[in-house]
C-alpha cells in the first residue's frame, strides 16, 4: 500500500505569551503514516489533540519538532518546513479539510461555496455548480436555499453545505472533523455513504469521530491519541 | 513553484531619522493575496508604497515580473516605465477613494481615462467599456455621465476599482479598502474584491488593520509592529494559531459579535 | 488703411523696438529651441512691458526680438486691424521701432495675431506671431505645473481625450469650438491659442513660421514651417470645423470664419468675415471684374 502521509516524530505545544508564557503540551514524538485508500478513525477523549492533529497536518497549527510529509504532485512536502504558497498548492489539488464548522462569509450564497474549490482548480464555472447541485440534493439541502447565504441556515444545514464543499473535488488526502456530529440519521448515512464512495476510489482519510458507530462503519483502523503523549 | 510576481529583500525605510520599516523580505507568487496587518505607525502603508513602486526605500529591492518576463529591479527601471506599469500591468486602490478618483469628470471618464492612456481612440469602444465595469462592480449603467462627487462613499470606492481594473492590472495593491465604510458597504465591497481577484486570477497586496477582513481576503498574512515583521504565514496558521506575543495579542483582542 | 513708410522717425531714448539688445538674445534663443523641439513650451524671462499683463505681452515680446527695420509688420485682433487692441500695438511698435505698417496680409512680413489665422495662405518669408493667455492645454484637467511637465516629458496624453470624452458624453459632440488642442509633429501637444478650432487646418504644413508668445505665463513654442499639425479626436467622432448657413454679406465668401453682426434690436442680424483685410480684397476684386464686365 503507498504510502500518502507521513508524520514523523511530531510535536506540539502552545505557548500562551499573554497568560505569563503558560505552555500547553498536545503531544510529543507523535509516528503516523497514512496509505493510500485507508480510512482512519482518530480516537481519544475530548481535549486529547484529535482536532490539533488534523490542523497540523493541514497546516492551520504550525509543528514544534518533526516532519509532516505529504504526497503531492509525486513529490514529498514537508508540510512543517514548506512556504506557505507551497501549502496553498497542497491544499488546492491533494489536501482536503472539512471543519468543524462551516465559516460562514455574508452574502455567498450556498451554490458558490460549493462549487469554490472546483472552480478554484479551474474547472469550469457550469460544471462545478451542477456538482454542487448535485452534492446538496444529496446532502437533502433544499433548492430555495442554494442561492441564500448559509448565515441564517440551522448547525445542521451549515455542516452539510460545509460538507458538500469538501467533498465537491476529489482530494487524495481527505480530513474530517466530526462530520457526522449535529446531522440525524438518514443525513448521517448520507456521509458515511460519501466518505464509503471517496476511499473506494482510492482516497485516503482520517476523521474525527464522536460516535463510536459511525467509527466503525468507515474506518479501516483507529488511531489513538491519548498514547502519544509523552509521559509527563 | 511558480515564480513570484512580486519580491522584494530586506527593504528599510526611515523619515529622517524616524525608522518606519526594517528589513522586510517577503515573495508573493501569482494568484495569491497577502495580507498586512498592523496597528497604525506599524509601518504597512509604507511598505505598500515602496512594493508600489510610489515611494523609494532607503534601503533594499524590489522587483516586479513583467507580463511574461522574468524579475525586473524597480529601480533599474525608468520612471516612464514605472509610470506606465501603474497605468497598466499594476492597480493601485486608496483608501479614500477621492485620492484614486478624479472628482471632476464623470464616471465614464474615469474608468475609460487608462484606455484613453494607452491609446484607445474609440469613443463609442470606451464607452461600452465603461458601462462593462460600472455593470461589474454593481453600479448601475445609467450613472456613467454622473459625477463621483454625487455617488455614495461606497459607490466612489467601487468606480476607484473599476478604475483601476479596466487595464487587466496583474497586481492590485489595497491601502484599506473598506476603511471609513459603513459595515453593510463593507461587505458588499469585500464580496466584490474577493469575486474579482477570484475570476481575474489578480495577485494582491492588502493592508488592512482589520483582521476579519484579512481573513476574507488574502491566503497569506504578515504581521507588523513597529516597523518589523513579527510573523508570517498562512492566513489561518496566524490568526489561529499565532506564535508571535503580537500577533497574539492582536488576534485575542477583536471582539466577537 | 494702406502701407506706410517710415514716418517721424523713433521715438527718443528708446532701444529698437523698446526692448535692449541683451533681452532679445535671450528671447531669441528660447525661440531656437522653441522651433527645434515643435509645440514644446519653453520658459522665458518674460520682461515687464509697457501693458498690463493679459494685453499681448507675450505676442509684443516675440515681434520685438525677431523685427528689423526691413520688416512690414501688420497687427490683427480677432481677424481686424482697427480695433484698439491692434491699433495700440501697430502704433507701439511704429513708435519703439519706426518700422513700416500694413493692413495687407500679402505685404506683411510679420504678422502679430490674437486669436485669429489670416485667411490667405501664408508664404515662406512670413512670420506669424500668436499672442497666447495659457499655454498649457492641459491646465484645466491638471492644475499641478509638475504633473503636467511629467506628462508632456512622457507623451501622457490620455486626459487630454478624457476632456474630449466628456464634451461628447455630456453634449453629444466634442463642444470645444476655440483654443482646439492639437498634436505637432506627432510628439507634442499644444494650445493653438483661443483660435477658433475654424483655423486649425490652416496651421497644418504652414510655409510660414508659427511663433507663440504667453507674458504672464513666460513661455514660448512654436511650429517650424511645413510642419505636421493635427487636430485631436476620435475614430469615431473625428474633427470638424465650423459651417455657416449664409456666405458672407459683403464679399460672399463661403469658406471664411465669419463673425455675426447685430443690426438693430429687431433681432436682424448679417454675417460677415472676421478677417477684414481677406473681405476687402475679395470686394476689391470683385468691383474690378464687374468694371471689367461693364466697359466689355
Amino acid at each position: 500500500m503507498t504510502p500518502v502521509l507521513k508524520i514523523t516524530n511530531a510535536s506540539k505545544t502552545f505557548c500562551l505569551h499573554l497568560q505569563g508564557k503558560t505552555e500547553i503540551e498536545v503531544f510529543d514524538g507523535l509516528d503516523f503514516t497514512l496509505h493510500e485508500g485507508e480510512a482512519v478513525g482518530l480516537s481519544g477523549p475530548s481535549g486529547a489533540g484529535k482536532s490539533s492533529l488534523l490542523k497540523l497536518i493541514y497546516g492551520t497549527y504550525p509543528v514544534g519538532a518533526g516532519t509532516v510529509e505529504i504526497r503531492h504532485d509525486q513529490c514529498w512536502v514537508d508540510i512543517a518546513q514548506a512556504d506557505p504558497s507551497e501549502i496553498i498548492a497542497v491544499r488546492r489539488r491533494t489536501l482536503g479539510y472539512v471543519t468543524q464548522f462551516l465559516r460562514v462569509i455574508p452574502r455567498v450564497p450556498c451554490l458558490e461555496i460549493v462549487a469554490e474549490p472546483l472552480i478554484e482548480r479551474g474547472v469550469d464555472r457550469d460544471a462545478a455548480k451542477a456538482r454542487a447541485r448535485d452534492l446538496l440534493v444529496r446532502l437533502n439541502i433544499p433548492e430555495k436555499l442554494w442561492s441564500l447565504s448559509p448565515l441564517t441556515f440551522s448547525g445542521g444545514e451549515q455542516q452539510r453545505v460545509n460538507i458538500a464543499r469538501g467533498f465537491s473535488a476529489l482530494y487524495p488526502v481527505l480530513l474530517l472533523d466530526e462530520p457526522t456530529a449535529s446531522l440525524d440519521p438518514e443525513n448521517r448515512q448520507v456521509v458515511l455513504d460519501l466518505i464509503s464512495e471517496s476511499v473506494a476510489a482510492g482516497c485516503a482519510m482520517i476523521g474525527i469521530f464522536h460516535d463510536a458507530r459511525d467509527r466503525a462503519a468507515v474506518a479501516t483502523r483507529q488511531f489513538d491519541i491519548k498514547s502519544t503523549r509523552s509521559a509527563a | 513553484m511558480s515564480e513570484p510576481i512580486l519580491r522584494c529583500r530586506e527593504i528599510t525605510h526611515y523619515y529622517g531619522r524616524q525608522m518606519a520599516c526594517q528589513n522586510i523580505s517577503l515573495d508573493l507568487h501569482p494568484g495569491e493575496v497577502l495580507g498586512i496587518v498592523g496597528e497604525s505607525g506599524s509601518g504597512k502603508t509604507t511598505l505598500l508604497k515602496i512594493l508600489a513602486g510610489q515611494l523609494k526605500p532607503t534601503d533594499g529591492i524590489v522587483a516586479f515580473a513583467k507580463e511574461g518576463g522574468s524579475l525586473t529591479l524597480l529601480h533599474e527601471m525608468s520612471e516612464p516605465e514605472i509610470r506606465l506599469l501603474a497605468r497598466t500591468e499594476w492597480a493601485f486602490v486608496h483608501q479614500n477613494p477621492r485620492d484614486g478618483l478624479r472628482m471632476s469628470v464623470s464616471a465614464g471618464a474615469n474608468i475609460g481615462e487608462r484606455l484613453m492612456a494607452i491609446g484607445d481612440r474609440h469613443y463609442g469602444n470606451i464607452r461600452a467599456a465603461a458601462v462593462h465595469w460600472l455593470k461589474q462592480v454593481e453600479i448601475d449603467a445609467e450613472r456613467i455621465d454622473d459625477l463621483p462627487r454625487t455617488f455614495s462613499g461606497g459607490m466612489q470606492q467601487r468606480l476607484q476599482i473599476a478604475r483601476n481594473l479596466v487595464t487587466s492590472p496583474r497586481l492590485v495593491f489595497m491601502d484599506e479598502p473598506t476603511g471609513g465604510l459603513d459595515v453593510s458597504v463593507q461587505a458588499r465591497l469585500l464580496d466584490l474584491i474577493r469575486g474579482l481577484v477570484r475570476t481575474l486570477g489578480l495577485s494582491a497586496v492588502v493592508v488592512t488593520h482589520d483582521l476579519a477582513v484579512a481573513r476574507l481576503l488574502s491566503s497569506r498574512l504578515i504581521v507588523m509592529q513597529g516597523g518589523k515583521v513579527v510573523e508570517s504565514g498562512l492566513t489561518d496558521q496566524v490568526l489561529e494559531d499565532p506564535q508571535a506575543p503580537y500577533s497574539q495579542l492582536l488576534v485575542s483582542s477583536i471582539l466577537q459579535v | 488703411m494702406t502701407t506706410t513708410s517710415a514716418q517721424s522717425g523713433q521715438a527718443k531714448g528708446y532701444n529698437f523696438a523698446y526692448l535692449n539688445e541683451q533681452t532679445k538674445r535671450m528671447i531669441r534663443r528660447a525661440i531656437l529651441k522653441a522651433i527645434a523641439i515643435p509645440g514644446y513650451q519653453v520658459p522665458f524671462a518674460s520682461r515687464e512691458m509697457p501693458m498690463p499683463y493679459g494685453w499681448g505681452t507675450g505676442g509684443v515680446q516675440v515681434t520685438a526680438s525677431i523685427l528689423t527695420p526691413e520688416d512690414t509688420l501688420k497687427v490683427i485682433d480677432q481677424g481686424a486691424d482697427d480695433t484698439t487692441n491692434a491699433v495700440s500695438i501697430r502704433k507701439f511698435f511704429t513708435k519703439t521701432a519706426n518700422v513700416p505698417t500694413t493692413t495687407h496680409t500679402e505685404d506683411a512680413s510679420i504678422i502679430q495675431t490674437r486669436h485669429r489665422i489670416p485667411e490667405q495662405t501664408l508664404r515662406e518669408d512670413q512670420v506669424l506671431v500668436y499672442q497666447v493667455p495659457i499655454p498649457e492645454p492641459l491646465r484645466f484637467l491638471e492644475p499641478r505645473e509638475t504633473e503636467t511637465r511629467k506628462m508632456h516629458a512622457l507623451s501622457e496624453y490620455g486626459l487630454m481625450h478624457v476632456k474630449l470624452y466628456e464634451d461628447i458624453a455630456r453634449h453629444g459632440h466634442i463642444a470645444t469650438t476655440y483654443a482646439y488642442p492639437v498634436s505637432v509633429s506627432g510628439r507634442y501637444v499644444m494650445d493653438p491659442s483661443p483660435t477658433p478650432k475654424f483655423d486649425n487646418p490652416k496651421m497644418d504644413q504652414m510655409p510660414a513660421l508659427q511663433l507663440f508668445g504667453a507674458g504672464r505665463e513666460k513661455r514660448i513654442y512654436a511650429v517650424p514651417p511645413y510642419t505636421e499639425v493635427k487636430s485631436l479626436d476620435f475614430e469615431d467622432h473625428p474633427f470638424e470645423v465650423q459651417k455657416w448657413s449664409e456666405p458672407c454679406a459683403l464679399c460672399g465668401a463661403r469658406d471664411t470664419f465669419l463673425d455675426e453682426v447685430v443690426l438693430d434690436d429687431e433681432g436682424r442680424r448679417m454675417f460677415c468675415c472676421s478677417d477684414t483685410d481677406a473681405c476687402e480684397a475679395r470686394q476689391k476684386a470683385q468691383k474690378a471684374g464687374q468694371a471689367l464686365d461693364e466697359a466689355s
